[in-house]
């Protein structure tokens, strides 16, 4: 039996169908967490966590395990990473811009304010440094009045 | 002691400090004054326990006897835990818990920056990624302690006793034994005394936007570090590790 040797391209792109189980409308490629894809003997992905805590973690890795398996991919390792640490810096435009359709105001660079995802203004305030995970910050619009959460600048 | 077995019992004595602290943060889940701490607190919590899963990890590879994260956490007695008597204390009340936090995580911010320079990789790694979390923890908790210490009559009183209650437990940081010495020699790992003047100078700063007093010429506790706990300790481990002891071996 010969082995097939997989392109990392055909991999990415693979992965890239991969949703985050706690924003769903992101892909792992879009929040920058894939590291690596070695195709040596068998597929080698390295991940990093977001946060160390971060309950998705071991769904991401599995859901990454089990979208290659689809793909027929049998042999799939998983390598965590965490040098250097993951920044919202890596969260991709595109990623950005589906944040922001899906009602999450993207992470900004600290000197800039925070806009609205709603009406675009930024006259906009926060209401809690937290939000429903620990990415996330709860802000209000003071323009439309709309409250909505903030992913945190990491 | 060899190098490898420096940085086990290292690792182990950084990921009690976490999951100790994680854990008793998780005894104030749905019992915090408000929506939004009640998230926060969450949120802290589960981040400690994240810090603590990749210390204990990193220490049984460095070991090498094949024990888990899990063999750390949960099959251990109470004399092999290496964490601060600080964080073991119990919740207390809101202004006990804030003051408890300020002064743990003022202490270990600094660490964790020590440990991001320090010559092992692993452990430098693991300080990068949790040390991102910790400066958002001692932010929100130093809010805390200012608004309750520059808050009523009666929180300001309150906090105040937290502080001095609190303030014995601090002496421990600061004092290094053997593995702390180690850890400097061979690892460029930190400097407590560098980390003691610093942390002092921050916690004062503080202490008096908060308008409270810094206590002063007070006994200080120690043993943590040594497995010598205070009588809460037991208690905690009681029911963080009842689920292993009654059915080893159960998952998830």
């Amino acid at each position: 039996m010969v082995e097939t040797v997989y392109k990392p391209d055909q991999i990415l792109e693979w992965l890239s169908q991969v949703p985050d189980p706690e924003i769903p409308v992101l892909t792992i490629t879009d929040l920058g967490i894939v590291r690596d894809i070695d195709c040596g003997a068998g597929v080698t992905v390295s991940l990093t966590p977001t946060y160390s805590g971060c309950p998705a973690t071991e769904a991401i890795e599995a859901s990454v395990i089990a979208a290659l398996e689809d793909q027929g991919v049998s042999d799939v390792r998983i390598r965590r990473v965490l040098s250097p640490a993951w920044t919202t810096d890596w969260i991709s435009e595109e990623g950005r811009r589906k944040l922001r359709v899906y009602g999450i105001a993207p992470p900004e660079r600290r000197d800039r304010p925070v806009a609205c995802p709603q009406c675009n203004s930024d006259n906009t305030e926060v209401i809690s440094e937290f939000g429903s995970t620990a990415c996330k910050a709860s802000y209000r619009c003071l323009a439309c009045l709309e409250p909505f959460e903030y992913f945190k600048c990491l | 002691m060899s190098g490898k077995a420096v940085l086990a019992a290292y690792a182990t004595r950084l990921g009690d400090n976490a999951l100790v602290l994680g854990q008793r943060m998780i005894e104030l889940v749905a019992a915090s004054p408000e929506l939004e701490e009640e998230l926060a607190n969450a949120n802290f919590s589960l981040d400690y326990l994240g810090q603590a899963r990749m210390f204990y990890t990193y220490a049984g590879e460095c070991e090498g006897a094949g024990r888990t994260e899990d063999d750390f956490a949960f099959l251990r007695p109470e004399h092999e835990f290496r964490n601060l008597l600080l964080v073991e204390q119990p919740n207390g009340h809101f202004g006990d818990s804030t003051v408890r936090a300020v002064l743990f995580e003022s202490w270990y911010v600094l660490l964790l920056d020590a440990l991001t320079r320090c010559a092992a990789p692993g452990i430098a790694a693991i300080a990068a990624r949790a040390i991102k979390e910790v400066r958002y923890h001692v932010r929100h908790s130093s809010q805390w302690l200012v608004r309750l210490g520059d808050g009523t009559e009666e929180s300001h009183a309150r906090v105040q006793a937290s502080l001095d209650n609190l303030w014995r437990y601090t002496g421990e940081m600061f004092v290094a034994d053997e593995l702390d010495t180690e850890m400097l020699d061979a690892f460029d790992g930190p400097d407590l005394s560098a980390i003691e003047v610093q942390w002092r100078q921050n916690v004062a700063a503080i202490v008096a936007k908060a308008t409270l007093a810094l206590p002063a010429g007070q006994w200080m506790a120690s043993g943590g570090k040594q497995g010598r706990h205070t009588e809460h300790f037991g208690f905690l481990l009681a029911e963080m590790q009842y689920l292993q002891r009654a059915y080893p071996g159960a998952e998830w």
